[in-house]
């Protein structure tokens, strides 16, 4: 059977069509059956084409048409192809992507954006699908952007509050400033490279005879092109995927539904940074100091929100900040050369991510919408098996074996150990030691999380008693899924020194290491495997050790963590965190006011005073004094009137005269 | 694409031109009580000049880059004036555009219009003659006189049918405009003196086979038209009519006035002020780059401060045609496709924009922004329209406006980066300023209980906001045809200005 390609997106666009145009009319059931049932179809779709590469090992291609198409100048086709990332990508979209759809049948039970929603939802999976099949650089881009406008719709989507609308907004923007390097790098791209296919970008003689290249830039001196080009895209993925210094936005993107927050803001649309670097790896590869870059950005961003998801105290903003966390990871990971270890922690990433997330949205649609986790506590009670799923998520994150997070993290966490301590970069050695710190704090605050919410005393308001129920249906069904996923996700790529085959690696073809694409002197096997125990050990204890001292705190005797809160720089440091460290409040004193100041100033001295004021006005005055001066002349004395017409008469005549003569000539 | 049609040897130019003309004089037949007959009269009118445009499209050779479908005949004789005219590339999607805009534009005033409705019909027609005149005439004298037809309608259009200040926004408008036109008028009479001709392709061949203007001369006359061009764009600093007319015009002047009318001056630039004095625009591009990037950014940062919708998609508009500026006086094959696909898409964002605010005008009769927010909830439907506009305003890629704009970014950042980097802010600022309006105009709490009972969409005003959605996503999807339409004859131009 021939499989078109273009299937996988147009499906749920037509469900975007439908449930968009005809939702109000054909009731919620018909929106059910179509808004999740096309997605569904479109795993199906995608499982096929899986397979299809999987067992005959052909990549799927559709070459579409000519969409921005100047013969012999610009070329870009509309064409999508489906390798090994892709197909992963596209059934992780779509099979997470029906699961909460489905578990949205039960959230938004009632609302009466319904079938608004769904539309949304289905125009966001086709987005995210075009994003990842798309075949050359500017269509990813129209799924990037678009995917950033659903991103947008659905943060806004209780639009009547403001800060929902203005939490879109700032998402919007914030994405912006990240997609004009983008843009940029896809100027850069086109222009040296003279394509835009990803074929041709990663073609490793098209980018070693790009390799000499530079460009001069101000400030930076001169640069090499693949390191502009990098560098510029590195910058589009730090906004979509909520990296230093672009990712305050998606804590507030929290606003949003929690299905949304699982779906975009937590298993696929912030991952799309890192897909695009893996999809570029070749590239990515050519450009070792910007990989330290990212490797830098990617480490410091897993700590600073780790740091400030210690202080939250709404469980969704934990939850986000973790996300920030764990994308740092992976960018980090990119940044030491493991591309399979970030793309195989975007897989499980998404299966516990959303699991979490949508083990929140079960805890707050069971308590009406309370999200303060300090009005929570002892949940575990009334929502057993809710407990139990976030639980699981909550072990997979933290590292625990043999849940998913653990293969992925550890994957990642050797990768920067081998070349910190193996190869002895030292940039890599304090990346992987901010990582590694990273890993026992991430443990730390996801205990907390379910400390606070689950375990304890209940703190919950006695309005609410006896009302909190598990919610069952679609919900329970999607947790059951996903926590599955969670705890078997990992062995998709077991590390050979445990016995695996590092399945997701070999069959996406990314390189594991900088070492495995020859960058630096290869290690026998022996070294490494011995390097991967030591690695390995060093991981488990950091995550044990942040488990039990996260017990230790939120246990029975919570002596240690009153002592520290109520101490100077206990206090301190909490409040710091609480307050995010301030980054939004720096960023509105330093770039937004003084912005939208300068904007009202040069309004009113530029057009108001300058152009309109002194210029206009000062032309008009000056005709208003000519026309006085000339009334002057208005005498009412006939013959003087007549002097004067008589005299522009002749001019005209003259005029034409000496026109008719030109004209005669030629 | 557009299968061939039989060449029945109509003058089609001719059609096109004068059609809307002749209907403003069966119009002027009309009882004036009659406004239903008015309406619709002139509505099959503007249909019938879109079905002969589409003619046009169908005789219109794809392969060739030259002048097509000309006609010519001996005018003035004694002064040396013909009727030529003729279309290429270049002109081909702006009378399109204009005979496109045009039915959905008299479709929108049946209820806004119900005084003069006579008189306003008439002057819609005949400002339709003068647009798509201008765009088709090759000779300059012919060209001047529609380009100055167009003013008098538009003037009167704001001045009788406009808001509360319409007077003098009617006569700033007037004022600043006819001081550009005399300003080309005379450079036109200089040139004749000096070529010996008002037609266009003759003139073009003898400024290139004989230097017969020296440096001087071509720096002023290139100064004389690119005024006057500069000034109808409008360009900063000469932006400060657009703003007020704007605000004054009844919705139909407004989108004319954004759809076609600003177009005139990019495509005089393209057509005359380039051409015509290359070397003099070459040494001045530097400065008419600056010009063009400051208009960007500084258009956008205006948008961001107005509390008026009309004002700020007026900025908007200076920002945005900012980059077809920057595009013609960097010309490659690319910019200038760009250019040509953002005046379109340019003329339908903010084309269906003021169409839209004139619709919430007609319900609540204010335009500030303050008066409104939490919209949303009472129209769903305007709403969808509305963002779909915005969205293909702020250059979403897969709607048309990122197509030009791409296009002209990229043409302009291969050989000069920094321009093109500049330019490119005005992406981001775009996003700000139309989402902070899109904020406070439909999202947020419903703070004013007028807003409560604020109709939804007719069917009639669906009706001409459809073809608007539908060009959107159709250009910004497969673009190609248009840009096969345009591609020979930019060939061919650019390899002009760079011999």
């Amino acid at each position: 059977m021939d499989i078109n390609l273009l299937w996988i997106p147009l499906l749920p666009f037509l469900g975007f069509l439908i449930t968009g145009m005809l939702g109000k009319k054909i009731g919620n059931k018909s929106v059910n059956a179509i808004a999740c049932g096309l997605p569904i179809l479109s795993f199906v779709i995608s499982y096929a084409a899986w397979s299809r590469l999987v067992y005959e090992g052909t990549e799927l291609h559709w070459s579409g048409f000519p969409w921005i198409w100047i013969e012999g100048l610009v070329e870009i086709p509309f064409a999508l192809h489906l390798d090994g990332i892709a197909a992963v990508m596209c059934m992780v979209i779509t099979g997470v992507g029906s699961l909460i759809h489905l578990y949205s049948i039960g959230y938004m039970k009632g609302d009466p954006g319904y079938h608004r929603y769904f539309a949304y939802l289905n125009l966001f999976t086709t987005f995210m699908l075009i994003l990842v099949l798309g075949d050359n650089l500017l269509l990813m881009f129209i799924g990037w952007e678009g995917v950033g406008l659903c991103s947008y719709l659905l943060i806004g989507f209780w639009y009547e509050e403001d800060a929902n609308c203005a939490a879109g907004k700032k998402a919007f923007i914030m994405n912006r400033v990240g997609d004009f390097a983008f843009l940029l790098g896809i100027f850069l791209c086109l222009a040296h490279f003279g394509s835009l296919d990803m074929s041709t970008l990663t073609d490793a003689t098209a980018i070693s005879a790009l390799s000499a290249e530079t460009l001069s830039v101000p400030l930076l001196g001169s640069v090499s092109v693949i390191s502009m080009i990098v560098l510029l895209l590195f910058i589009g993925a730090t906004g979509k995927s909520a990296q230093i210094p672009l990712y305050v936005w998606l804590p507030d993107a929290m606003a949003g539904p929690t299905p949304v927050s699982a779906l975009i803001h937590a298993a696929t649309m912030v991952t799309s940074g890192v897909y695009l670097c893996c999809r570029l790896m070749p590239l990515f590869e050519a450009a070792p100091a910007i990989l330290a870059i990212i490797a830098g950005i990617g480490a410091c961003t897993a700590l600073l929100a780790a740091l400030i998801a210690f202080g939250q105290n709404d469980i969704k903003k934990v939850l986000a900040y973790s996300t920030v966390s764990q994308l740092g990871y992976m960018f980090f990971a990119i940044g030491v050369g493991a591309f399979s270890a970030a793309f195989f922690h975007v897989v499980t990433h998404a299966f516990f991510k959303a699991l979490l997330f949508l083990g929140s949205g079960s805890v707050i649609h069971a308590m009406h919408h309370e999200q303060d986790m300090r009005k929570m506590g002892g949940l575990r009670k009334q929502l057993p098996f809710t407990h139990l799923t976030f639980l699981i998520g909550t072990l997979a994150i933290a590292g625990v074996p043999p849940l998913a997070g653990f293969f992925s993290k550890d994957e990642i966490l050797f990768a920067g150990y081998q070349q910190g301590f193996l190869m002895g970069v030292d940039s890599a050695a304090l990346f992987w030691g901010i990582s590694f710190l990273t890993a026992g704090m991430t443990a730390f605050y996801m205990i907390r999380c379910v400390a606070l919410t689950f375990w304890g005393e209940s703190r919950v308001d006695s309005s609410l008693e006896g009302k909190v129920h598990e919610p069952g249906g679609w919900i329970g069904f999607a947790l059951f899924m996903l926590a599955v996923a969670s705890i078997l996700g990992g062995f998709l790529n077991v590390p050979e020194f445990l016995g695996g085959h590092a399945t997701l690696g070999h069959f996406t073809g990314l390189h594991s290491s900088a070492a495995a694409h020859g960058a630096a002197a290869s290690f026998s096997p022996e070294v490494l495997h011995a390097a991967e125990w030591k690695s390995m050990f060093l991981s488990l204890a950091v995550a044990g050790s942040g488990l039990l001292l996260a017990f230790y705190c939120y246990g029975k005797g919570h002596s240690l963590r009153k002592r520290f809160t109520e101490s100077g720089v206990g206090r301190w440091l909490c409040r710091l965190s609480q307050r995010k460290f301030y980054v939004d409040e720096f960023y509105a004193t330093v770039f937004v006011r003084p912005f939208e100041t300068m904007s009202h100033l040069l309004f009113i001295l530029i057009d108001r005073i300058l152009i309109d004021g002194i210029l206009v006005s000062g032309s008009a005055l000056l005709t208003r004094g000519l026309g006085n001066w000339f009334r002057k002349m208005q005498t009412g004395f006939i013959p003087g009137y007549l002097l004067t017409f008589g005299c522009g008469v002749l001019l005209l005549v003259y005029m034409m005269l000496s026109l008719i003569q030109q004209g005669g000539a030629q | 694409m557009i299968p061939e049609l039989p060449s029945f040897n109509l003058p089609v130019l001719t059609l096109v031109t004068l059609t809307p003309a002749i209907g403003a004089l069966l119009i002027s037949l009309v009882d004036r009580n009659n406004k239903a007959l008015l309406r619709q009269g002139s509505l099959m009118i503007s249909c019938l000049t879109l079905l002969f445009s589409l003619l046009m499209v169908g005789n219109f050779d794809n392969s060739v880059g030259t002048m097509q479908l000309e006609e010519s005949h001996s005018w003035i004789a004694s002064l040396g004036i013909n009727y030529h005219l003729g279309v290429d590339g270049i002109s081909i999607l702006l009378v399109l555009l204009t005979c496109f805009s045009m039915p959905l534009v008299f479709l929108s005033t049946w209820k806004a219009i119900d005084d003069r409705v006579k008189e306003f019909h008439i002057a819609l027609l005949l400002l339709q003659t003068g647009m798509v005149g201008a765009f088709v005439s090759l000779d300059l004298i012919l060209f001047y006189l529609f380009y100055e037809a167009m003013l008098i309608p538009m003037y009167l259009i704001i001045g009788i049918w406009g808001g509360r200040e319409r007077v003098y926004a009617a006569l700033k408008f007037f004022i600043y405009t006819m001081v550009g036109s005399l300003m080309m008028f005379l450079a036109i009479l200089y040139l004749y003196q000096h070529a010996g001709t008002f037609d266009l392709p003759l003139l073009l061949e003898r400024l290139r086979t004989t230097h017969l203007l020296d440096e001087n001369q071509q720096f002023w006359l290139f100064c004389a038209f690119t005024l006057s061009f500069a000034i109808k764009v409008p360009l900063f600093p000469f932006h400060t009519w657009l703003p007020d007319a704007h605000v004054q015009a009844p919705t139909a002047g407004s989108v004319v006035l954004a759809g076609v009318l600003l177009k005139m001056g990019t495509y005089g630039l393209l057509r005359f002020s380039i051409p015509l004095f290359h070397e003099a625009a070459y040494n001045l591009q530097s400065l008419m780059c600056w010009l063009s990037v400051i208009g960007i950014i500084f258009g956008a940062c205006m948008a961001l401060v107005q509390t008026d919708i009309k004002k700020l998609i007026a900025y908007s508009s200076v920002s945005h045609l900012g980059f077809v500026v920057l595009a013609c006086f960097i010309p490659n094959v690319e910019t200038i496709t760009g250019a040509i696909l953002q005046m379109v898409n340019h003329g339908l964002s903010t084309g269906m924009l003021f169409l839209m605010i004139g619709i919430i005008y007609e319900r609540r009769h204010t335009r500030e922004l303050a008066d409104y927010g939490g919209l949303a909830k009472v129209i769903p439907l305007f709403t969808i329209f509305f963002l779909i506009a915005v969205l293909s305003s702020i250059g979403l890629p897969g709607l048309n406006g990122f197509i030009g704009e791409f296009l002209i970014l990229y043409g302009v950042f291969k050989v000069f980066p920094l321009w093109g980097v500049l330019a490119s802010t005005g992406v981001v600022l775009g996003a700000l300023y139309m989402l902070n309006m899109v904020k406070k105009f439909l999202f947020g709490p419903l703070v004013h209980p007028e807003n409560q009972k604020v109709a939804d969409l007719s069917p009639r005003e669906i009706l001409y906001l459809l073809p608007f959605v539908v060009m959107m996503v159709w250009i910004g999807l497969y673009p190609a045809p248009l840009i096969n339409m345009v591609k020979p004859t930019l060939s061919l131009y650019v390899e002009m200005l760079e011999s």
